[in-house]
């Protein structure tokens, strides 16, 4: 797969700081990438700044919190200059987000079908008998059986393999150019995971998306997208495409594959990551 | 050789739901036995059961040869412990560890608690230091080396291990599990672990059970399961699906 010739996000010395009683905290400490029409991957164990990464190109980071870059722009746009009525313009409609667990990210006492139109009528004008065509068309591109049926469902009466197709539809329905997709199969089981991933990857490849899929799980990282980008502490220790994980040169990239129990290598015990100082450095 | 945990035919009806439908098991002495299945699939539930945390509508379950009844005693709890999935909700907010570990000792009266404590957190690689924190200035690793502090610290002969790692970082999952295999081997320990992780079942345990809506799919050995010797399909799709994701175009 080619990285996509234009490019659609540019990040340069992204920092995140948190104020707090004890001082300043760093979440974020100076990640550079920049993303074409293509799957890139973040990984990271809890407290390495992937999510507050993501959240913060899809401006969703807390009032408190400080954010600096020297570039963090979006087709030409400058995220950080531009004014909230404008991000909220782009915000679902050019950009989307996939949150990890469909049971707290959508809304428990709207319908799955008032939720999908709500957001293609914020960012279109279409009639109300359009708007609901098109989301059951949109219910059925992520391969929902009886759209019908589930558009009239409110969340807590579908799976949760149901309702990530639902939330990745809502998110698809306005056609967005670059989709965040943070954590969005680790509320899952494996084998609905897969599917939600099929869709997702059929999805972004047949639209031309470019997708940020964070995740702590590396190996599936890696079956999944085209580039990889490892984060620890905050900064990105290593980039690297997928199908070359096997050459990872930074050891943090290499331990966290090593310290995975593997289905027939038998290693008692498994290798555990020693942590070296200057990794955070 | 009686069997360290023997469960026969058990049902277990909430309402009107049947989350088990007559699953037996039969796990023998320091053996490490492994319950996988997607979620919804029971196993869970029965590792509650057998630590009495979800009732048995009908079947029976014999723990070191003793049938259990409805209520256990202190004695079953001597016997046994479990270790629960969420770090951050099986620990007390507001007891420090040491407070958390007397408390077991307290109940069983056990007269030598200071030395206890100290051995079982030594145990788990915390050391002394740890003793009069509380929970929540604990990482998720560390709480969940507490809580196997706290399930050792009795002197147990058999361990329920529901999910211990799956709210860990890999490399915290790793260290957890190299304790937990250590500490069976030096205690000669009966394991009972549920995962819905294939990888991690077939690294702990030398036998295991799939499930799936309550009940048995089918028992094989871990060896089976590494060389891909599988009956059911279900159980196929399963290994498959931790293969990772493969692009089908």
């Amino acid at each position: 797969m080619s990285t996509g010739t234009k490019t659609l996000l540019d990040v340069d010395d992204l920092r995140v700081t948190f104020p707090t009683r004890t001082g300043l905290i760093e979440a974020v400490r100076g990640v550079s990438f920049s993303l074409g029409r293509e799957r890139l991957g973040i990984v990271g164990e809890s407290g390495s700044g992937k999510s507050q990464t993501g959240r913060a190109i899809m401006g969703l980071t807390p009032p408190q919190a400080r954010i600096s870059a020297n570039k963090l722009t979006f087709d030409g746009i400058d995220l950080l200059s531009v004014s909230s009525r404008e991000r909220r313009a782009l915000r679902g409609k050019r950009i989307a987000m996939i949150l990890q667990d469909p049971k707290y990210s959508l809304d428990p006492v709207m319908s799955i079908g008032r939720q999908i139109v709500e957001t293609l009528r914020t960012h279109e004008k279409v009639g109300k008998a359009e708007a609901r065509d098109r989301a059951l068309a949109m219910l059925e591109a992520v391969q929902i059986r009886d759209p019908s049926r589930v558009f009239n469902l409110h969340p807590h009466e579908v799976s949760g393999g149901m309702g990530q197709r639902a939330m990745i539809a809502m998110m698809l329905i306005a056609g967005p150019e670059m989709m965040i997709a943070d954590e969005p199969t680790s509320a899952l089981d494996v084998t609905v995971q897969l599917d939600v991933l099929g869709i997702l990857d059929r999805l972004v490849s047949e639209r031309g998306m470019g997708l940020i899929f964070i995740s702590h799980d590396l190996r599936l990282v890696s079956s999944f997208c085209d580039r990889v980008i490892v984060m620890y502490a905050g900064k990105v220790v290593e980039q690297l495409n997928a199908s070359e994980l096997g050459q990872a040169q930074h050891p943090y990239t290499r331990g966290l594959l090593n310290c995975m129990p593997k289905i027939g290598a038998d290693r008692h015990p498994l290798p555990v990551l020693d942590r070296k100082p200057e990794w955070a450095a | 050789m009686t069997s360290a945990i023997a469960v026969d035919r058990l049902e277990v009806i909430f309402d009107r739901f049947r989350a088990l439908k007559g699953v037996s098991l039969d796990v023998q002495p320091g053996e490490s036995f492994g319950l996988v299945g997607e979620s919804g699939s029971g196993k869970s539930t029965l590792l509650r059961a057998i630590a009495g945390l979800a009732p048995a509508a009908s079947g029976s379950i014999a723990v070191n040869g003793k049938t259990l009844g409805s209520r256990r005693d202190k004695a079953f709890y001597r016997e046994v412990q479990m270790v629960f999935q969420d770090p951050y909700g099986s620990l007390h907010p507001r007891q420090t560890v040491d407070r958390l570990l007397q408390e077991p000792l307290a109940i069983h009266g056990f007269a030598d608690g200071e030395k206890r404590i100290q051995r079982a957190l030594d145990e788990v690689g915390l050391g002394n230091g740890f003793r009069f924190r509380y929970s929540h200035q604990l990482s998720g690793g560390q709480r969940q080396r507490v809580a196997i502090a706290r399930a050792l610290i009795l002197e147990p002969s058999i361990l329920l291990l529901d999910e211990p790692t799956s709210a860990l970082d890999a490399s915290v999952q790793a260290e957890v599990l190299n304790l937990l295999e250590e500490v069976r081997r030096r205690r000669k320990l009966t394991f009972l672990m549920v995962s819905h992780d294939l990888a991690i079942i077939t690294h702990m345990c030398e036998r295991l059970m799939v499930m799936q809506s309550g009940e048995a799919v089918e028992n094989l050995a871990a060896a089976d399961l590494v060389e891909r010797r599988v009956a059911k399909d279900y159980t196929r799709n399963l290994l498959r699906a931790s293969d990772g994701f493969v692009r089908t175009a």
